[in-house]
């Protein structure tokens, strides 16, 4: 029930500065809700499909992660460098990785700001 | 259909996990989704058991030497059972309550350890049963019913 009409990636890295590591072909996804955490497990059990994922991890796993739950892409916060495996793996499964050098409370308050919400 | 057919898997399949290796972390899980999506298993089905099978693989790529993973696959139900080689689990009572954990600091850091791998499990399975043996490892029976 967001206010907004099929927002995608495209349109939130153009507005929020974010560079494009990887993926660049899955920029078209349609974000329909966002989440934010550190915490592989908690990202697991309360993401839904379509979520943009902000967090400070830039490891593989959170491809595996991504994948799994169907999230729409990755935010990397404080311009973080994602590993050279997580930008394969993330090229691979499709899943865009942006990098901001904005801090996790930042973005997430300028994504709510564009109408993409936490609640379903 | 008889009783007996309906108890045979239509589907078995053994993958095995790694302990330690981060980077092939999560593709067991992905592997068992791929078969759920392929024969047309519900998609809330799929969600509650990607969840399960992904906290499970974690679980002995951080905890354990290595692990076995056997999908069964009966027309009402999906098991897995994961077997590994590892330190075991001292108290399972203790293991299963929300934000207990063993793990060490550098993976704890990864964003791993929050001690919701087993809780997360038991949330979306139907039934989950854990049996160790400390020194030799642990053994994690898992099932959820296809029609929810």
């Amino acid at each position: 029930m967001g206010v907004y009409n099929d927002m995608t990636l495209k349109d939130i890295v153009g507005k929020l500065e974010m560079r494009v590591e990887t993926a660049e072909e899955g920029l078209q996804k349609e974000v329909t809700g966002g989440y934010v955490s550190d915490l592989l497990s908690d990202v697991m059990a309360q993401s839904k499909p379509g979520d943009i994922w902000v967090t400070l991890q830039a490891h593989p796993n959170i491809i595996a992660v991504a994948s799994l739950k169907e999230l729409a892409g990755i935010v990397i916060v404080q311009g973080r460098k994602p590993e050279e495996e997580t930008l394969k793996k993330a090229h691979n499964e499709e899943i865009p990785i942006l990098v901001s050098d904005l801090q996790a409370f930042e973005i997430v308050g300028r994504l709510y700001q564009m109408g993409i919400s936490g609640m379903r | 259909m008889t009783e007996q057919k309906q108890d045979a898997p239509l589907l078995e399949q053994e993958f095995t996990v790694e302990g330690g290796d981060f980077i092939h972390a999560g593709e067991v899980s992905s592997k068992i989704k791929r078969i759920l999506k392929d024969i047309g298993i519900s998609q809330e089905v799929i969600r509650r058991t990607a969840i399960a099978t992904y906290e499970a693989e974690m679980n002995v790529v951080c905890h354990a030497m290595r692990g076995k993973f056997r999908l069964a696959i009966t027309p009402d139900k999906l098991v897995i059972v994961v077997q590994d080689e590892g330190k075991g689990i001292e108290d399972i009572d203790l293991a299963m309550q929300e934000g207990f954990s063993t793990a060490s600091e550098q993976v704890r850091e990864m964003g791993f350890g929050a001690g919701m791998g087993l809780p997360n499990i038991k949330k979306n399975m139907d039934d989950l049963n854990v049996t160790s043996e400390v020194g030799k490892g642990t053994r994690v029976e898992m099932g959820i019913f296809t029609e929810q």
